[in-house]
């Protein structure tokens, strides 16, 4: 066990150096640069450019600047090119506030998309089984901000929600119960937009994932032997279609990452996926770099996890 | 495309091969069940009407201009639907009517769907045979290989599904001098990992069937062999994901369109036709629910057809029924 935790462990921190030199490759080789955001500027002359380029050393070679992009991160000293700001506070400030996003998204795409994908599964080709395959694949096809403009309106208008940012203007002097009140509902329409998509296509995994497994012999034994039907798909089926979802976890994170960039600037939310697009905007490399390189972090981090938690899960499978 | 390989007789699909012998190809008995699939069929049809309406826009529109997608009529902007033309309007539009009404510059909304919908589906095409390509070329080396190679190929595979797809994407088209084939490539060569880690699989299994090994001790160079004669065999579940991944393009480059970064003007996609639409969602919510709707359905047709074809390839499924 000791020896697969630490052979996993020394694997995934080589990968996440791949990661961050593919990444630094990526950006630093397309072309565009920091000093070329403002390009009609009458008032930006050939020597200004030089002058930012060398302070922020890209008139070096990229091994150099992958160098010194690694040293910054390690001290703690890496600063945006657009503000100079630290850039590991910021970041981590940000994920703060989207973990609340990302955590309630997951939260409702893990608690609906079971039971919707059992009961389609176990009620193959009735009314409800149609009704959901349907509705999933309207969810998984609709342009995620399309139909959180149309859901804002209908919101807004008849329920009086607020949805834009993570709370409310000036709201402070309000009792401690109203405060966590008014964050819940700004928190709600987000994270119900962010989860469309996943619980679609998780329930859809599910009901594939019920059937395979109900057509499986075991569960025609536990049938035969004349088991209530609760316990058969409960106890039987459920527990073997489960096992694959414990892999899914770390494959999640960037899914929520990316989609973030969309949900968060629809709501302005100022979040990870944000942070991301302003940087983007702005041609900051580092903010840029270090996200891609927190994502893969994460995302590595929530594999290994899976592995783990696959190993504890399925007897038959020992680590080591 | 990838789908001229497939051309050849193919000796059956490994796992539905315990079908009675000799009674229906393989491309038969998949219609059979696909022709039942109600949804599945619709969405064919949608498709098919898709394809003639964009070979019809790119006709219509660039080859000959019937419907002018860039003609400006700034007296006779946000018509309504159906509208009709006001006399000064020159030249009058088709029938003397706005068929979808006008957008904030008095264009025809009409004549820019028409051209959007081959801008829309091309980047959604060209994308996904990037896609393929890569996909089978990777997917068909480490799974004819295996070993190190494969155990290279795979570890590429982990690095790239660790990346935040759209978060990558959006950086690169940013970067990059703002073109449609950018997007297309941007968006191919960062999707093809399910394609690869798919393609290996399939591979791995057939590996060590007959028909490979004759094929190999015939003296057929390596390429040959995988791509002439294992590749046809795997290829059915490929095209399945192809089919969900052409909508899955077409979704994110309106996601790059919302921010800014899809299509840039004056060519319309659906995906900026959409998000130009927000802003008048008010004033003339056409502008917002003719593109959203348009999207909608293409992208669900996509889905249903991919969806509907993976039910008629599975045979384990199909004998539920």
């Amino acid at each position: 066990m000791a020896a697969f935790l630490v052979r996993a462990l020394a694997q995934r921190l080589g990968l996440l150096v791949v990661i961050s030199m593919l990444a630094f490759a990526v950006i630093h080789l397309a072309p565009g640069e920091p000093s070329e955001v403002d390009p009609m500027n009458p008032r930006m002359k050939p020597q200004d450019i030089a002058r930012i380029r060398a302070a922020f050393h890209l008139d070096e070679p990229l091994h150099a600047q992958y160098g010194y992009w690694l040293r910054d991160l390690a001290t703690g000293e890496l600063r945006s090119f657009k503000d100079g700001q630290p850039v590991v506070p910021r970041i981590w400030e940000r994920f703060l506030n989207s973990v609340p996003l990302f955590g309630v998204a997951i939260l409702i795409e893990w608690t609906f998309a079971f039971p919707i994908g059992i009961r389609a599964a176990v009620t193959r080709g009735s009314r409800f089984d149609r009704t959901s395959t349907f509705l999933a694949y309207f969810l998984i096809s609709v342009p995620s901000f399309f139909v959180a403009y149309l859901v804002v309106l209908g919101v807004v208008n008849t329920f009086q929600l607020p949805v834009i940012g993570m709370r409310t203007f000036g709201f402070e002097p309000a009792s401690s119960l109203r405060l966590v009140m008014d964050r819940f509902w700004h928190l709600a329409i987000p994270s119900l937009m962010a989860a469309l998509t996943g619980l679609a296509v998780m329930s859809r995994y599910v009901r594939s994932q019920m059937l395979e497994v109900v057509a499986q012999d075991y569960v025609r034994t536990a049938r035969a032997k004349g088991l209530p039907d609760e316990q058969v798909i409960y106890r039987h089926a459920l527990r073997n279609a489960l096992l694959p979802f414990v892999t899914m976890f770390g494959f999640l994170i960037p899914g929520l990452i990316g989609g973030s960039v969309i949900i968060e600037q629809i709501f302005a939310w100022p979040g990870i996926g944000r942070l991301g697009y302003e940087a983007i905007l702005a041609r900051d490399f580092p903010v840029i770099l270090t996200l891609n390189f927190f994502a893969a972090a994460l995302t590595l981090a929530g594999t290994f996890v899976s592995d783990v938690l696959y190993a504890v899960v399925d007897p038959r499978i020992r680590l080591g | 495309m990838a789908a001229a390989p497939a051309r050849r007789p193919v000796p059956a699909l490994p796992s539905g091969s315990d079908a009675a012998p000799g009674t229906v190809s393989v491309r038969g008995e998949v219609w059979r069940q696909l022709r039942r699939d109600r949804l599945a069929l619709a969405g064919l049809v949608v498709l098919a009407l898709l394809f003639v309406t964009a070979l019809l826009g790119k006709l219509l529109t660039e080859w000959v201009v019937v419907f002018d997608p860039t003609l400006v009529r700034l007296p006779e902007k946000l018509l309504p639907p159906l509208a009709a033309a006001n006399l000064a309007a020159d030249p009058l539009p088709v029938f003397g009517r706005y068929l979808l009404g006008t957008d904030d510059l008095g264009r025809d909304v009409f004549a820019r769907m028409l051209q959007g919908s081959f801008v829309s589906l091309s980047i959604g095409f060209v994308a996904v045979s990037i896609e393929l390509v890569i996909g089978l070329a990777l997917g068909g080396l480490a799974g004819f290989y295996g070993g190190r190679v494969d155990a290279l190929i795979m570890r590429f595979t982990d690095v790239m599904l660790c990346f935040p797809t759209f978060f990558l994407i959006l950086t690169v088209v940013a970067l990059l001098p703002p073109s449609i084939w950018n997007i297309m490539i941007v968006i191919g060569v960062t999707s093809w990992m399910g394609t690869c880690r798919f393609v290996r699989a399939e591979l791995l299994a057939l590996r060590e069937q007959d028909f490979v090994r004759a094929a190999r001790a015939l003296g057929l160079s390596d390429a040959r062999v995988i791509f002439r004669h294992m590749i046809p065999n795997a290829i059915a579940p490929v095209l399945v994901s192809a089919t969900i991944a052409v909508a899955s393009a077409i979704l994110t480059e309106s996601a790059l369109s919302y921010l800014g970064f899809g299509v840039q003007p004056p060519d319309a996609s659906w995906g900026n036709i959409l998000s130009d639409g927000r802003s008048f969602l008010f004033d003339a919510p056409w502008l917002f629910l003719i593109p959203g709707v348009a999207i909608l359905l293409v992208v669900l047709a996509f889905n249903l057809v991919g969806e509907g074809l993976r039910d008629a390839l599975n045979p384990r499924l199909r004998r539920m029924r």
